[in-house]
């Protein structure tokens, strides 16, 4: 740091540009989200073969905006039976620490608000942070359905915290470092992680569509259970943030997936044209995974609660430590082909455990095979 | 009551389908076929305001009163459409027509209300002058309840003249 004495003005300027970027991003990222909305309904309509909004300006934008003007008019319903002050703070909480992670993520060569040392710890405990507006919301409601949701949603995001973050384990064993723009300059340098860490990525993307309550693992929302989960109480603009902190949420992870596994502003080298084409090239990649967020929504159903806490503890976890083990094995023996064994072994795996199922599975069931038309059912087993 | 078995044939799972994430797969390629389907203009939505549908000759829209092919009134307030109605939504007030008419009885006062109407199309059985028919308008709107009890004047406009192959009044 320079000389404290320098002048005060120095220090205003700072403060002024840093309170500049952070409107600016602020801004970008709440009208994306605005966006994403619109994005969201469009591509379900047409993977639907609909056509969705299209009335509101041009191609149906404004359509987020009048959406908004909606919410802002609507009643702000605060029932009788809920805990009040919980109940209001529930969907800041949920926006604010999506909006915060944004601070960290590098955009392009050097652009970002705060540099830190430590830019993944802070991006993965502010962003876990968010389980706690949803739970709250669900809980302050004081309602059957709202509660289950912010349990179910607790539980989740617990589970999935873990591999979220035990997936980036070997990533940091890479780069040696927590800073964002280490890891992407490592990238640049050395082939994307999506290569070095096939595994890795996968668990990582799979987890973070967890922690974003998004299908196929909606289960705090779970319409079809829960009436609308953990918003089941709630209206107008509360509803609103609710809404705003998923596409937020979503914006989070699809950035922080660019930039640990997909190079960031990195791209063969392209980058170092210019810093805008390192950043156009941040945002395709960004906007590329968010659409693939919409596709996997409009793809498949939603998981039940039981396999959903199958799949995190007993495949995804022990596969993430079976990663970190690997990675330092990799690194100790210099030999990064190392890191596409378990993925290979796990699908030749598959395939012969599929294969010997279908060779059991062959004809009817004994017992029914043995019944002839007309017998009593055999009681069931179960 | 012994439940009998009937086993049925289900179709064996592939081995793509066992390793599920070929499933994915597939499952992903085919919503992106349908959105840049749709993208390409093939979505099936139509553009209401702008495209409109054939409607169809059997369908029941507004009921409404005709004229005949002399522009007669054909209507003489038997009140049976009245009597019929379930949602009781029509509602007659008869009247003596001046001589020199063809009939000596007419509605002086023929409303429905379009609100209470169903379109069950039971009025257009049960008139034994062939007057009411259901017609093709779907698009009945107003501001306020009272713009959507059509009277009389409104009935015959919407329904018009209607070329009747039985000239009944012609052969008295």
């Amino acid at each position: 740091m320079t000389a404290p004495v320098v002048s005060l003005a120095v220090s205003l300027v700072d403060v002024l540009l840093i309170v500049g970027k952070v409107l600016l991003v602020a801004h970008v990222m709440l009208g994306l989200g605005a966006v994403l909305v619109w994005a969201e309904r469009r591509v379900s309509a047409g993977m639907q073969d609909r056509v969705g909004p299209n009335r509101v300006g041009w191609f149906g934008l404004g359509q987020s905006i009048a959406d908004l003007g909606k919410f802002i008019f609507k009643e702000d319903v605060v029932p009788g039976h809920v805990h009040k002050w919980m109940y209001i703070l529930a969907p800041a909480i949920t926006v604010v620490p999506a909006l915060v992670t944004f601070a960290v993520i590098p955009y392009a060569p050097g652009m970002q608000i705060a540099d830190l040392d430590v830019g993944l710890l802070f991006v993965l405990s502010i962003a876990s942070l968010g389980v706690y507006g949803i739970t709250l919301g669900g809980w302050a409601s004081n309602s059957k359905y709202a509660l289950l949701g912010g349990v179910r949603s607790s539980a989740q995001m617990i589970s999935y915290e873990v591999v979220l973050g035990i997936s980036t384990v070997g990533v940091l064993l890479s780069v040696g470092s927590l800073h964002l723009g280490d890891i992407v300059a490592d990238q640049a340098a050395s082939g994307w992680f999506l290569w070095r860490q096939p595994l890795a990525f996968f668990l990582f993307l799979t987890a973070s569509y967890a922690e974003t309550n998004r299908l196929p693992f909606d289960l705090p929302e779970a319409e079809t259970e829960l009436v609308a989960g953990y918003h089941t109480e709630y209206s107008s603009m509360k509803f609103a943030l609710f809404f705003l902190g998923e596409y937020l949420a979503m914006i989070v992870s699809s950035s922080l997936v660019t930039t640990l596994f997909l190079g960031g502003w990195s791209a063969f080298g392209l980058e170092r044209l210019h810093w805008a084409v390192g950043l156009l090239i941040f945002m395709a990649k960004t906007l590329f995974l968010l659409f693939v967020y919409i596709w996997i929504r409009w793809t498949l159903p939603r998981f039940r609660y039981d396999q959903l806490m199958n799949i995190c503890w007993k495949w995804f976890f022990p596969l993430a430590l079976g990663n970190v083990l690997l990675t330092a094995g990799a690194e100790a023996l210099d030999l990064p082909v190392l890191m596409w064994v378990l993925p290979i072994v796990l699908v030749a795996l598959g395939f012969a455990a599929a294969a010997l199922a279908q060779k059991r599975d062959q004809g009817p069931p004994p017992e029914l095979a043995a019944a002839p038309v007309g017998a009593p059912v055999p009681s069931s087993p179960r | 009551m012994a439940a009998t078995v009937k086993p049925i044939a289900r179709r064996k799972t592939t081995l793509k389908e066992r390793l599920y994430f070929p499933s994915i797969l597939h499952g992903m390629g085919i919503t992106i076929r349908h959105f840049f389907r749709s993208l390409s203009g093939k979505a099936v939505t139509m553009q209401y305001p702008e495209e409109r549908w054939e409607v169809k000759d059997n369908y029941r829209g507004a009921p409404v009163l005709v004229k005949d092919d002399e522009g007669r009134p054909k209507c003489v307030a038997c009140s049976l459409c009245e009597y019929v109605c379930p949602p009781k939504a029509i509602y007659i007030v008869p009247g003596e027509l001046a001589p020199g008419n063809v009939v000596e009885r007419g509605p002086e006062v023929f409303n429905i209300n379009m609100l209470r109407c169903i379109f069950c199309g039971l009025c257009e059985e049960a008139c034994p002058e062939e007057a009411i028919f259901m017609s093709k308008e779907f698009e009945l709107w107003g501001e306020t309840r009272a713009e959507l009890v059509y009277d009389k004047e409104t009935l015959y406009a919407l329904g018009g003249v209607r070329q009747d192959p039985i000239k009944k009044w012609s052969h008295k």
